[in-house]
């Protein structure tokens, strides 16, 4: 299967597992929103150009904006994420070999610790920006950064479970591919 | 040109990061109303605080065009005021409702008319009043014009509601006065020099003048009636060469402040006038 194909499939995927499944969840607590849709972006191809990826995040955020009717809500740290990806990469990889050997990022491409920090941060982030710009306020302070923590502490869980769930591969790139 | 081609594609990703951004707060400032109203207050609060600096600075150069509009509206509001408004002038027809013959049978020779001044001059060598009152109200030409002190002048020009006089302090006044101790006649004339002090010439050098004596309108004037202040005698200049006094006279009027002032009519004035001016044919 291609590259192009699987993300494509995975962006539907993604967005209906959000939409129709994790938003009809009843709320749990009022820190808690399950959040998973994100990690598409995370999983996106090393070798992808970074406007592209923007691009890519903008209109995978604003596809669930449709469907939970605020437009550019999510598109924003969305391409927030999208944006400050690259860098982050750039940081935790320690050599170019693994870019070149693996397609995208991983626990098997990156080493477990690497890739955890790598999502805990990003998930950190888009959470962070979602609730600021969702409230546009930080109001009181710490029902906002628990508020903050705890879907991040929620989508870290389900994006473990996601990894174990689904074993990706890890497809080493050869030649031939 | 070159540079910004440059800085743009240097940092092509972060502008369009920042792009997609402003494009996604766009979008939800369009479907939130609670985000569109936050945005809006946040932006008219900034571009109201830059609008505000900006009009502060403008309002400097349309000063003078606003001191016009003030003083414009100023003077159409003072218009309003009720201080403005005089009351319907009634005071000529109680003059005029008395007859002409008195009930002891004499005849009326004078007319008092009240009159206030709205404007005068003393600095020029010709002087005049402006008084409102014109020939609406009554005023002729040749009436003789007294403030509540002495005399004041003569009115040589009438329009409906306003009227000139020429005042004593005139190059061209001319006014028969005479001593009040021994109605020595002179002519009142003003030499141009100082607006307190007259000149009384053609005093007979037989009058026992004082300093300090009353100098009263004659009995021989046409327009003013008889035995009203001019002034006081301030200094007697003796001219060895002719018969005659010449007396500086400190005016009764204070030409400086007079405010309000009598127009008297002389009923008999212009029969006088025309009798004395009529060349004499028999002579």
């Amino acid at each position: 299967m291609s590259s192009l194909v699987k993300n494509i499939i995975r962006f539907i995927l993604f967005i209906i597992l959000q939409v129709f499944i994790l938003n009809e969840v009843p709320p749990l607590h009022r820190f808690i929103v399950p959040y998973i849709y994100f990690l598409y972006i995370l999983w996106l191809p090393f070798t992808i150009n970074r406007i592209a990826l923007m691009a890519i995040a903008f209109i995978f955020g604003l596809s669930l904006d449709f469907f939970s009717g605020t437009t550019g809500l999510h598109a924003a740290p969305c391409v927030l994420i999208a944006y400050i990806r690259p860098f982050l990469l750039g940081l935790l990889l320690p050599q170019e070999t693994i870019e070149q050997s693996y397609s995208e990022p991983g626990s098997k491409s990156m080493g477990w610790a690497p890739y955890s920090l790598y999502v805990g941060l990003l998930t950190f982030i888009h959470h962070f920006y979602l609730v600021l710009i969702e409230w546009l306020q930080f109001g009181d302070f710490l029902y906002f950064l628990g508020k903050v923590l705890g879907t991040t502490a929620i989508s870290l869980l389900m994006i473990f479970l996601a990894e174990l769930l689904f074993l990706r591969k890890g497809k080493y790139r050869t030649n031939a591919a | 040109m070159k540079n910004i081609f440059f800085f743009i594609r240097r940092y092509f990703t972060f502008l369009s990061f920042l792009l997609l951004q402003v494009f996604a707060i766009i979008l939800l400032t369009r479907s939130s109303k609670a985000h569109e109203a936050f945005f809006t207050d946040a932006t008219s609060e900034l571009t109201g605080k830059l609008n505000k600096r900006y009009s502060n600075l403008r309002s400097y150069f349309s000063l003078s065009e606003t001191n016009r509009q003030l003083a414009e509206e100023n003077t159409r509001l003072k218009n309003l005021l009720a201080s403005n408004n005089i009351a319907p002038d009634s005071s000529r027809v109680m003059y005029t409702d008395t007859t002409h013959v008195d009930s002891s049978g004499r005849y009326r020779k004078f007319t008092w008319l009240p009159a206030r001044v709205i404007g005068n001059t003393v600095t020029l060598q010709t002087n005049f009043l402006t008084l409102e009152r014109g020939s609406n109200q009554g005023v002729k030409k040749g009436m003789a014009v007294i403030g509540p002190q002495g005399i004041v002048g003569v009115v040589v020009e009438t329009s409906s509601n306003i009227s000139k006089v020429m005042s004593l302090l005139h190059r061209n006044s001319r006014v028969s006065a005479m001593l009040k101790k021994d109605n020595n006649a002179g002519s009142i004339e003003w030499d141009g020099n100082d607006p307190s002090i007259l000149t009384l010439r053609n005093v007979s050098k037989s009058a026992k003048v004082v300093k300090g004596d009353s100098v009263v309108t004659s009995t021989y004037s046409a327009n003013f009636p008889s035995h009203l202040m001019v002034g006081t005698v301030a200094s007697i200049v003796e001219d060895p060469s002719s018969n005659f006094y010449t007396l500086k006279v400190k005016t009764a009027t204070n030409f400086f402040n007079v405010q309000y002032v009598y127009l008297v009519e002389n009923t008999r004035y212009a029969e006088q006038l025309q009798l004395e001016n009529t060349p004499m044919t028999n002579q």
